[in-house]
């Protein structure tokens, strides 16, 4: 039960670098709320001073309605898991999960009964006597997580923990994490470079660059309504198409005109891969943008196939259901509905 | 391969390109090695099995003779005259003491101060890793007789402290545990942080024990260093009955006014070999991890 609430938190380093550029975010209680961004945008910095394990150099960032600025992590009651797990390499599985109990002077009874309850919804009561270098990456991955459990803290602070794994063990431990989260109820804070992770996970998605929050919102609230062209490029896979239009925005970059009614100060359209079709000489509704576009590469995934294509002066993704009948040179006609354009200013900020 | 010649009868698990008689070879240069190393030791053995007549008497016979016990039994209690009747059980207390002590002391203050240094910020620090570092290009011999003076002013002469303390600094196992203490990932540093371990719990919950096989190589190392120290418990000990086994070695082969008695000194000989030789073995399965395995 508890609210992470950080209010223009900055961090500067000593040499200048500003790593933070005042971020304001209020996580409701028991919501599990994902950080995403590319590297170096300052995820992992804002995670540390939740932890406390970096000094926030201004800005305040309370936990449960406490400022806990000055705070070391022990007694900010938080538990975290790391990327590398960090597990302690001499310690047996019970006694890495035991370890944080033990220094905050729980009983011992009460050590053991949570331990092994932990490890029971974990999968890893038979491996409590088994220290780390003998166990799986995955196996790993669950006594950090046991780890943070056991304590039953205010706050669980998640940096990049699936990075380490294979692709089908993340996306188990993905729903795992998901499950675990809403049944204990635990505010989450989670960091991710991975957007998939960040729209599965999240219940609510912050998308930071550079050091500032680009957008908040709800994961499918964001993959409607990108605030930025960052956002629209993060968010998704593949990325949004985003083309540059000129002229007051009547044109596309090769000259060849939109035909469409461009808001005001528009200099971008973009629209996603999946909204885009395929389309024959046919009509299309009425505000439909149309680019006619020669095929690239085609890329089948199975399900369905993305075509790489040169269009209006730039390249384009379009997503086409099962598998694709064209060709590397073939030239088509893209179409995509008014409803699912997107326009950008000079500022790359949505219009 | 068809043409390979078929590995010699009972060793099938030769190292390629290796022939029988390079194998026959290798042995011999081991067997001569072992030879050379140990047949001293032996004689010394045998030497001290026999009477001080017969020693003195070449050629000295090559198997032991019938004297074990009572050559050793007036070693340990009987007190060697030429010592002025200390007995071989006193200098193995004194040494056994002096060398545990800065063995042990070495490796308490040289630990510490790598922890200071790799895990804590304060001003000067580099500072004071450089003034240890330097502290390496001054051997005890340069600095010995100011040494000398402040264990004189302290009353330290003829006493364990007065043997232990001067050694007990080590600037090359601090940069040992220095170098170990930067392997361990930041993550496993704050991972103890969250779950609530202080400095001191830190340290003893978490990096004393990923640091044991490094403190028993560095401790047999150590063990042996204060074993055979030399210069130094000779300047700082005066009275007999504080020499450690080395110096009484000397003093006993050294006696001008009669003949020395080599059945006892070959006794005790064997005295100052052993200990060490115990340290190596019992500890050689932790002694050789520690300096080749590094913990994952």
């Amino acid at each position: 039960m508890a609210t992470v609430d950080l209010k223009d938190v900055k961090k500067v380093y000593a040499g200048g670098v500003e790593a933070v550029k005042g971020v304001s975010i209020a996580i409701p209680d028991k919501a599990l709320c994902v950080l995403v961004g590319p590297s170096g945008c300052g995820k992992s910095t804002l995670l540390r001073m939740i932890a406390g394990l970096e000094a926030i150099s201004s800005g305040t960032c309370s936990i449960d309605g406490r400022k806990v600025n000055e705070i070391g992590p022990t007694e900010r009651d938080i538990a975290m898991v790391f990327q590398n797990y960090a597990l302690y390499p001499h310690m047996k599985v019970y006694d890495n999960m035991a370890y944080g109990l033990r220094n905050r002077g729980t009983p011992k009874d009460e050590i053991d009964r949570r331990v092994k309850e932990v490890a029971e919804t974990l999968e890893l009561s038979h491996l409590l006597d088994r220290r780390p270098r003998e166990l799986s990456g995955g196996q790993r991955q669950r006594v950090a997580m046991g780890r943070a459990i056991v304590r039953s803290p205010k706050v669980f602070l998640f940096d990049e923990p699936l990075s380490n794994l294979d692709a089908k063990l993340r996306g188990q431990m993905r729903v795992e994490i998901k499950n675990l989260q809403r049944s204990l109820g635990v505010t989450s804070v989670y960091v991710t470079h991975d957007q998939l992770e960040a729209m599965t996970l999240a219940d609510m998605l912050v998308v930071m660059n550079a050091g500032l929050v680009e957008q908040i919102g709800a994961p499918l609230d964001v993959y409607e309504k990108p605030a930025s062209t960052f956002v629209a490029s993060f968010i998704g896979a593949p990325p949004m198409n985003l083309l540059p239009l000129i002229g007051d925005g009547t044109s596309f970059a090769d000259g060849s005109a939109t035909g469409l009614a461009t808001p005001a100060k528009a200099v971008t359209i973009g629209f996603r891969p999946e909204d885009a079709d395929v389309a024959a000489n046919g009509e299309v509704p009425a505000g439909s943008v149309t680019l006619p576009a020669t095929v690239q590469a085609v890329e089948p995934v199975g399900a369905e196939s993305f075509l790489h294509c040169a269009a209006a002066g730039g390249s384009i993704v379009v997503r086409v259901a099962g598998r694709a009948t064209a060709q590397p040179g073939d030239n088509l006609r893209v179409v995509a509905t008014a409803e699912s354009l997107h326009w950008f200013d000079q500022a790359g900020k949505r219009i | 391969m068809a043409d390979r010649k078929a590995p010699a009868s009972g060793h099938d698990k030769l190292m390629i390109g290796q022939s029988a008689t390079g194998i026959y070879i290798a042995h011999a240069v081991l067997i001569l090695g072992i030879l050379v190393v140990a047949f001293p030791i032996y004689y010394t053995f045998v030497a001290s099995t026999h009477t001080l007549q017969t020693i003195l008497r070449p050629p000295l016979p090559l198997l032991p003779g019938g004297k074990f016990f009572a050559n050793y039994t007036e070693a340990l209690f009987g007190g060697v005259g030429r010592i002025g009747g200390v007995g071989v059980g006193t200098l193995l207390f004194n040494t056994t003491v002096m060398a545990l002590g800065i063995a042990i002391g070495k490796i308490a203050i040289s630990i510490l101060s790598a922890y200071a240094i790799v895990f804590f910020r304060f001003p000067l620090r580099m500072t004071f890793f450089w003034l240890i570092f330097i502290t390496l290009m001054l051997p005890v011999e340069v600095r010995i007789l100011p040494t000398y003076k402040v264990m004189v002013d302290f009353g330290l002469i003829d006493t364990y402290a007065g043997l232990i303390l001067p050694l007990i600094a080590s600037a090359t196992a601090t940069l040992l545990f220095r170098q170990f203490f930067m392997t361990i990932p930041g993550e496993l540093v704050e991972a103890a942080r969250v779950d609530g371990a202080g400095p001191w719990r830190f340290f003893f919950d978490i990096l004393l024990p990923l640091s044991r096989t490094n403190i028993a190589a560095l401790f047999v190392i150590l063990f042996i260093y204060g074993w055979t120290q030399y210069l130094w418990p000779l300047l700082v000990t005066n009275r007999n009955d504080m020499n450690t086994i080395v110096i009484a070695l000397k003093k006993m082969v050294s006696f001008a006014d009669a003949d020395t008695q080599w059945h006892l000194v070959m006794v005790t000989a064997m005295f100052a070999i052993v200990p060490p030789i115990l340290v190596v073995v019992l500890m050689q399965r932790w002694f050789v991890r520690g300096l080749v395995e590094s913990e994952k």
